[in-house]
């Protein structure tokens, strides 16, 4: 380990500047975009610089720590703020610093009708320093500070046009699914702590083999419980599609490429703790089999470019997660699908937004078509983008999707081909989707109206999507060239370096077998979307109509558990209401009527009290005489 | 003489000093009959002193005098007041604790 002194700045520098534009309010309005973007820049050159010292550095040398100050410090519990930068740490860094500060620089021209851009930079800025928080924690309670910040930069910047009540009802719906994965996160630390005495990374996986499986499997579906919320996987996936309603930028940088990845960094971290329980790994791969079938079928119907987008997201986690879940082998793949993702689906949702920018803001991708003639720029960086996800080689979809298929299908037996089919059939899918999304916006003909008046995005918007779109490009072979990221990541993620011990197909097959399903999936979009109607059509199958209510996620949700919900809620009142305050009401009440009662006797003449006291005493000396007789 | 005679007219004396509290209203004969049934007290010290034969009663009853005095001094000068603000010596009207 080497301890480092200017970690700290990566993420003190955000956090400041974010407070100081909170703070210093209308008065930074002219310069707060550009301070903020500035900041990240440097995040961004921090990050570099500490890359290129770890490349210099070998072996155990390479993770660098430094201790901020001590922070919790009972009996035999410490926790110090300290943070941890090794192989794991500085993927994350180097995209949310770089992505992020790309996304700054789009905002300065996307945000900049915005009479609250100040405010939106501080958000972002907020954001970067939490986010950061998150991946360079040493323990579960430094992660979990980060994992609460970025939940609440979430919700700010979801929420950030507030003055629509639907946007706002968006950030709640957003912070309440999160709040339930965090439960989970909070659960896991409690347990972690329980049985090891120690939350840091390092403490547990020193521990780890010395817990009961039992317990082991309580924390790995707990931490999941965790990732699902931040991740938008299932079951808590509903507030993804919603959380469109924050400005694109936001999509993108939080809702694409690195907050909703969180999950996914969680479970690698904690890689020790699923690697020692089948059972948490097999939670783990149930859920993101699911839900990169559900978010693909969402991702089928829906005709809003953002939602259409997003559902595309949850699908694409999903893969992360499954490969998170096929023990130390995944974990790197899944890492790198989450880099690839990151670049090529930032870069698409910065698309979606220079088109929308473009369009006065609309979303429906029924009134867009043929927009590549009138926005070529944006419709080559997302057309580069498309071929990536759909995993068209040499894109970089192609390098990080295959990896994880072909590791799904050498999970063995049943369970490897029941895996791989469903990889093979999601990326399908995917590519339908896609297409279906690029040919309805850029493709055809003009559906647009006549208002509209669709013009190219000035350069700080296509300057950050051209960025991403090489990335798009290159990145998927930079990182598999030489099985560069894996052995990069082997000494965190899969220590005791593991690798396959037969393959189930010839990797070539799997490409084929991968480029098949792309194919297919291309060719019933293009078939089906050679015209589109301006209105979504009714008549249609029972499936669409499923997809296009989200598999009915939301009325699942409040049939379940909004309802039970409320009634318990109401429930609860009426038994406040009637029983408890009854009972103190009563207790006043019967109070108050005695006393009325007895106030009476006091009638205020002397003569009675006189009376009272004669015969009283008359009453104590016959009793007395009695008593003696 | 027999001294339990002189017993009975403390009891009668005391019994007629407690039915004027109880049924008169001037508060001047209310407190004459409290002075009387003090010294019905009185005579009955006195009474016992002289049955067994030492002075502890009588001592008794020179306090209850001493005591008396001076509840006619308060006791004189409060109604004295009273009726001078309210224009009644009658002790029923003195009634406004009761709101």
């Amino acid at each position: 380990m080497t301890t480092s002194t200017h970690l700290v700045y990566l993420i003190a520098l955000p956090l400041f500047s974010s407070l100081l534009l909170m703070l210093l309010g209308r008065l930074a309005d002219k310069w707060g975009h550009l301070l903020a973007t500035l900041v990240s820049a440097t995040a961004f050159g921090i990050a570099a610089t500490e890359f290129f010292a770890m490349q210099g550095r070998t072996g155990e040398a390479r993770a660098a720590t430094q201790k901020i100050f001590e922070w919790i410090n009972v009996g035999s519990f410490k926790v110090d703020a300290s943070l941890l930068l090794d192989q794991l740490s500085i993927c994350f860094v180097l995209l949310i610093t770089g992505v992020g500060t790309l996304i700054h620089i789009y905002s300065i021209a996307y945000m900049s009708h915005d009479e609250n851009r100040r405010r939106f930079f501080s958000y972002l800025n907020l954001f970067i320093a939490a986010m950061l928080l998150l991946v360079l924690g040493d323990s579960y309670l430094n992660l979990y500070v980060g994992w609460e910040g970025v939940g609440l930069a979430s919700y700010l910047l979801i929420g950030f046009w507030n003055q629509k009540p639907a946007y706002a009802t968006a950030a709640k719906k957003a912070f309440v699914a999160n709040r339930v994965g965090d439960v989970g996160l909070s659960l896991a630390i409690m347990i972690a702590f329980a049985q090891f005495g120690t939350v840091s990374f390092a403490g547990v996986k020193q521990a780890a083999h010395t817990a009961s499986p039992a317990a082991l499997t309580a924390i790995g579906a707990m931490l999941l419980l965790a990732a699902a919320g931040k991740s938008a996987q299932f079951p808590l996936q509903s507030w993804l599609g919603d959380a469109m309603a924050g400005p694109t930028p936001v999509s993108a940088l939080i809702h694409a490429a690195t907050m909703v990845t969180a999950g996914v960094y969680l479970v690698t971290r904690s890689n020790f703790i699923f690697d020692a329980s089948k059972t948490a790994q097999l939670l783990v791969v149930i859920v993101g089999v699911i839900t990169l079938l559900f978010g693909a079928l969402i991702g089928t119907a829906k005709d809003d470019i953002k939602k259409a987008l997003a559902a595309s997201t949850m699908s694409q986690i999903g893969y992360m997660v499954l490969a998170t879940g096929l023990g130390p082998i995944g974990y790197a793949f899944a890492i790198m699908h989450l880099l690839t993702h990151g670049f090529f689906k930032a870069g698409m949702f910065l698309g979606a937004g220079s088109v929308m920018h473009g369009m006065d803001d609309e979303v429906n991708m029924r009134r867009y078509g043929g927009i590549s003639k009138v926005m070529p720029i944006t419709a080559v960086t997302f057309g580069l983008g498309y071929l990536a996800i759909i995993g068209v080689p040499p894109f970089a979809g192609f390098y990080s999707k295959d990896k994880i298929i072909e590791t799904a299908f050498n999970a063995g037996g049943v369970k490897g081909i029941l895996l791989g089919g469903a990889t093979l059939l999601g990326a399908a899918i995917t590519a339908f989707y896609m297409t279906r999304v690029i040919t309805m916006t850029f493709l055809g003909a003009r559906r647009w109206d006549e208002k509209a008046h669709p013009h190219e995005s000035p350069i700080l918007m296509w300057a950050p999507m051209a960025i991403l779109a090489i990335g798009s490009v290159a990145s998927g072979f930079l990182l598999s060239s030489g099985s560069a990221l894996v052995n990069w990541l082997q000494p965190v993620v899969n220590p005791a370096n593991h690798t396959h011990a037969e393959e189930f197909l010839n990797p070539l097959v799997v490409s084929g077998l991968a480029l098949a399903a792309v194919v297919v999936g291309v060719s019933i979009a293009v078939m089906k979307y050679r015209t589109v109607a301006v209105v979504a059509p009714a008549d249609v199958s029972i499936f669409t109509r499923a997809a296009r209510k989200d598999l009915y996620q939301d009325s699942f949700n409040e049939a379940v558990f909004m309802r039970p919900g409320q009634s318990l809620t109401s429930g609860l009142v009426s038994a406040d209401e009637k029983i408890i305050d009854g009972a103190v009401r009563g207790v006043g009440a019967s109070l108050v009527g005695g006393s009325g009662g007895f106030r009476k006797i006091q009638n205020g003449y002397v003569r009675t009290y006189a009376l009272v006291m004669v015969v009283g005493v008359l009453a104590l000396l016959t009793t007395i005489w009695m008593v003696t007789l | 003489m027999d001294i339990a005679n002189y017993l009975y007219l403390s009891a009668f004396l005391f019994t007629v000093g407690a039915i004027g509290v109880v049924v008169r209203r001037n508060a001047i004969v209310v407190f004459m009959c409290v002075e009387l049934m003090l010294n019905a007290c009185n005579l009955a010290f006195v009474t016992f002193s002289r049955l067994h034969g030492n002075l502890d009663g009588q001592v008794a009853s020179f306090f209850t005098m001493v005591v008396a005095a001076c509840e006619v001094v308060v006791g004189l000068a409060i109604i004295v007041t009273i009726y001078r603000s309210r224009r009644s010596a009658s002790v029923d009207d003195d009634s406004l604790l009761k709101r």
